[in-house]
């Protein structure tokens, strides 16, 4: 079973994307920002990146950078899972690494398609 | 809603659009019809279909339009576009060399998804295309929708289904809440008023045609002219798309399907497409490439 690790620091946000993610097929694993998405992946690598922009502590295009310049290569998915939904946002998402972005509001067809087009589902 | 005005409904539903409405399908009736009743100022059926039997065409034109199915969306499926891409293109470039022309046609077109990716499909082949001429006639049933697909505007829902982030950024600009097709993409497609089970000819020839969820709603009977009127509009070297769900087998004889391609058909006794083209290129959109 494939891993997607749900990065936003709205619990309510990770409880709906959760359910959606789950019946894709994925197990999740959650982290409220993006320093606790970095050791979440540091202890076991997600095959997909479910990601919120403003977060405390580190915020997802932060994670996002770091996660890109891991020694190691590894690669997972990463989309942008985001309020932020204008167009210097997108840009500068795909530019740091993102493999495709969501402007919230978002439902279980937008994951889905989105997942399609990066191959994870 | 009393049997009679049922029956009234769906005969005139199957002669005007040649949709089938079944018994077990009358809370479609009831869903979609309502708002047009109260909008008319009437009370319930029986006065609403009272009004249509007077002969009034502009209420029979909004009842067939309130109960056409416009489920859409940008790459829809996905597949089928990778196949124009991957396997339509190839094959007809080779085939037009004389002309440098390619005409398409996206039948039922709904609010402009399909023909629009089908535009930002050969716009990302530009490089192929070059010195070349090609245009999409896309149609409807329904001008209300037409009149959403020629304006491009589509809001954050819609582009997010279906449409990869890059094409996105390529293609649409930011229109406050929505998302605005850019011009140079819209102006490939030319939208018009089509009922299918009207003449048809006067479309022209074309080498490609879209006809995706559509044969679904007829009868066989109406299934088939349609399919033998849309041959006529086809180059005998050209290729018909149809949804997933939908075949020629046992409809007609005027097309055959294309081995291992699902969903595309050609004329019968069509020159088989060179083997290196019928390869399926590997999935995602050549999204990335956009």
């Amino acid at each position: 079973m494939k891993a997607c690790l749900i990065v936003d620091d709205s619990r309510v946000v990770r409880s709906v994307a959760r359910g959606i993610v789950r019946e894709l097929g994925f197990e999740t694993a959650e982290a409220a920002d993006g320093a606790a998405a970095l050791a979440a992946c540091e202890a076991c690598m997600p095959d997909v990146v479910l990601l919120d922009w403003n977060m405390p502590v580190m915020n997802g295009l932060e994670f996002l950078y770091a996660l890109r310049n891991r020694p190691d290569g590894a690669r997972p998915k990463v989309v942008f899972c985001t309020s932020e939904n204008g167009l210097p946002h997108i840009e500068q998402a795909l530019a740091a690494g993102a493999d495709e972005y969501i402007m919230k509001p978002f439902d279980k067809d937008i994951v889905e398609t989105k997942f399609s087009m990066i191959g994870v589902l | 809603m009393s049997p009679l005005d049922f029956a009234y409904l769906a005969d005139l539903l199957k002669q005007r659009s040649g949709l089938i409405l079944t018994p077990d399908k009358e809370y479609l009736l009831e869903s979609r019809l309502r708002p047009l009743i109260r909008s008319r100022g009437l009370t319930d059926f029986r006065e609403f279909v009272s009004a249509l039997r007077t002969g009034d065409r502009s209420l029979a034109n909004d009842v067939v339009e309130a109960m056409t199915t416009n489920e859409t969306s940008f790459f829809r499926d996905i597949k089928p576009f990778q196949l124009v891409r991957n396997v339509v293109l190839p094959a007809l470039l080779a085939a037009r060399t004389g002309t440098r022309q390619l005409r398409i046609w996206c039948a039922a077109c709904s609010t402009g998804q399909e023909p629009y990716s089908l535009a930002m499909v050969l716009d990302d082949e530009r490089a192929r295309l070059d010195a070349w001429t090609w245009q999409i006639v896309a149609t409807d049933i329904a001008p209300s929708v037409l009149t959403k697909a020629q304006n491009g505007l589509y809001s954050q829902f819609e582009v997010q289904r279906g449409l990869p982030t890059p094409m996105l950024l390529k293609h649409f600009a930011k229109a406050g809440d929505s998302w605005q097709l850019k011009d140079e993409i819209r102006r490939k497609v030319m939208f018009r008023t089509v009922n299918l089970l009207d003449d048809l000819r006067g479309l022209g020839r074309f080498d490609l045609i879209f006809l995706r969820n559509v044969l679904i709603y007829f009868d066989p009977d109406t299934k088939r002219a349609i399919l033998d009127k849309v041959s006529h509009q086809l180059a005998a070297d050209g290729f018909l798309f149809l949804g997933g769900a939908e075949t020629v087998i046992g409809v007609t004889e005027a097309f055959e399907p294309v081995p291992d391609q699902r969903g595309i058909y050609r004329p019968t006794g069509a020159t088989p497409i060179p083997p290196i083209m019928s390869k399926t290129a590997p999935p995602g959109l050549a999204g990335a490439r956009a």
